[in-house]
């Protein structure tokens, strides 16, 4: 009796992991239906959604001008200490003294990606990148000027 | 022998079973006493993640701390993420937009049916089968690219925030959502195939890891854990939050107890899911996605509690305010870490091969238990 059993134990179990492996056969004979993507090949192709969060980038307009004031909004908005900005005085046309912006310091190490600066700035002067090939030979090269060298603050923007 | 699993005594041998192993889904450490290939003792040793999230918490303001929390059970970051929202918004008193309780509702369950996805191939994998892990992922694949056009992220999404969702949805994430159900729909068939039907599944599925209503309850098991031996637990049933009450879905119970009664809860709270999202997927309602709140924000003197069922079982926020802009104390309550605990309980006088399969039905996220 127990051999039985054990026989027609052995032969269900054949039956079931066969029932399985028409599956992976299937899949192994209809190719269309494979979504792997054969990254780094694709890299010309690959197509991020506009939200991802890759890097903070600042935006800088055709002639060489951003829209960010040295509120440090979103430094105070930063969990992690990512971004520290250095301010300057510029001497306005009339004479006064003027906070501006001087070096926006972004520690790519550092940033956890959370978003919590971009939606912190009032002027929409960061946004997220759609980068993801962060790496580098030192770390020393992670730590970027957001600020292009020579950029102004956009005429307008208070 | 019943009497001396538990008690070391001569001939027995201890073994360690990772912190890096393969089969331990993360650095959790166990010695295992084992005379012969029966289990005696199994004593999970834990801190090699451990980030000190708490303590982090306490220097960071309301709305900063939240993002830490997607970095504890990544698998549930939304539902995390979710329950810190919440608890803040009991203490600051503000009424969230219906859109945004929709989105939240939604966001959750697409979070479970991934997280579910995931467990079960890892779960497949675990028993030695290799295939069923990438079956697994293209479905779980298609959810994360409606996360990451949505949120701009694929597991730490910092989505959630006190008053509302971060952003608004994408305009294709209703096509995009409809379009999964479809294809979850036409492939849910294949799981059955592949795995659940299997007899040699089955057979190291059933009756192993028997875990009672009472020890469940006594072991603070929540989730499918608790579910599996018929102890009614989900948070969303019994302290509705958000829309939860107005939704129509079941609780999965199953009274086996065993490690295929808690396979079975997974499984099917993965249609419930789908039916959830079913329901509210043409009903978002329009209008803000976000309340107006302060830019700091202050929480009264108090304490705030909020619980909320994460796809491993309960997850709790405690805050203890003191007026000011950053909380005075945080614990988090993770459901990893209760349900850990019943593996000793679970594992003790069976075989050593069945001890990664009982682990892999506890759904361990390392990360969760650490923190
Ligand atoms: S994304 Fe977050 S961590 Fe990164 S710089 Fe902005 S606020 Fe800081
Ligand atoms: S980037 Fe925006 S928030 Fe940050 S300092 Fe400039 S203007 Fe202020």
């Amino acid at each position: 009796m127990f051999i039985v059993k054990y026989i027609k134990e052995v032969f269900s179990g054949l039956k079931s992991l066969a029932i399985g492996l028409r599956l992976t056969l299937y899949y192994f004979t209809h190719h269309k239906e494979i979504i792997t993507q054969q990254y780094p090949d694709n890299r010309e192709t690959l197509n991020l959604p506009e939200r991802f969060k890759g890097e903070v980038v600042m935006l800088h307009d055709e002639n060489n001008e951003h829209a960010c004031t040295g509120c440090t909004a979103c430094e105070l908005a930063c969990p992690n200490g990512t971004i520290k900005i250095i301010t300057k005085f510029d001497i306005a046309t009339d004479g006064k003294k003027k906070k501006a912006l001087d070096k926006f310091v972004y520690h790519l190490e550092l940033c956890t990606m959370c978003n919590l600066c971009i939606v912190a700035c009032p002027t929409d002067a960061i946004k997220m990148a759609q980068t993801f090939e962060h790496s580098v030979y030192d770390r020393s090269e992670l730590t970027k000027i957001l600020n292009k060298p020579g950029s102004e603050i956009r005429e307008g923007v208070e | 022998m019943i009497e001396e699993i538990g008690r070391t005594t001569e001939g027995d041998v201890m073994i360690n079973v990772g912190p890096q192993h393969p089969a331990t889904h993360g650095v959790l450490h166990l010695v295992i006493t084992i005379n012969g290939e029966t289990i005696k003792k199994v004593e999970p040793h834990l801190g090699f993640i451990h980030r000190s999230i708490e303590k982090m918490c306490e220097s960071l303001s309301y709305r900063q701390f939240i993002y830490v929390t997607s970095r504890m059970d990544y698998l549930s970051s939304h539902i995390n993420n979710h329950a810190c929202a919440l608890c803040v918004e009991k203490g600051l008193q503000v009424e969230i937009p219906s859109r945004a309780q929709v989105i939240r509702v939604l966001m959750d369950e697409l979070t479970r049916i991934a997280s579910h996805e995931l467990w079960w191939g890892a779960m497949a994998m675990d028993l030695g089968a290799f295939t069923p892990f990438f079956h697994a992922f293209r479905e779980r694949e298609s959810i994360n690219d409606i996360m990451e056009e949505t949120c701009g992220a694929r597991l730490t999404m910092n989505y959630m925030v006190p008053g509302g969702v971060m952003q608004d949805i994408h305009p294709n994430f209703q096509r995009r959502v409809k379009d999964f159900i479809r294809l979850y729909k036409s492939k849910v068939n294949e799981y059955d195939e592949l795995v659940t039907g299997n007899i040699i599944f089955q057979n190291r599925m059933k009756g192993v890891g028997y875990l009672s209503p009472e020890d469940a309850i006594s072991y603070g098991c929540t989730g499918p854990p608790a579910r599996g031996s018929g102890v009614s637990c989900d948070i969303r049933k019994l302290y509705p939050y958000e829309i939860y009450d107005q939704l129509e879905f079941d609780e999965i119970l199953e009274t086996g107890g065993d490690s295929f009664a808690r396979y079975m809860v997974r499984v099917r709270e993965m249609n419930q899911s789908i039916r959830i999202i079913e329901q509210l997927i043409d009903n978002i309602p329009e209008g803000d996605f976000q309340a107006k709140t302060k830019a700091v924000l202050k929480l009264p003197k108090g304490e705030f509690y909020q619980r909320v069922e994460t796809a491993r079982g309960e997850f709790g926020v405690y805050i203890v305010s003191e007026g000011g802009t950053t909380p005075y104390r945080i614990k988090f309550r993770s459901p990893g870490f209760s349900n850990l605990s019943a593996l000793d309980h679970m594992v003790r006088g069976s075989k050593l091969g069945d001890l990664v399969a009982m682990m892999g039905t506890l759904d361990l996220v390392i990360p969760d238990i650490d923190r």
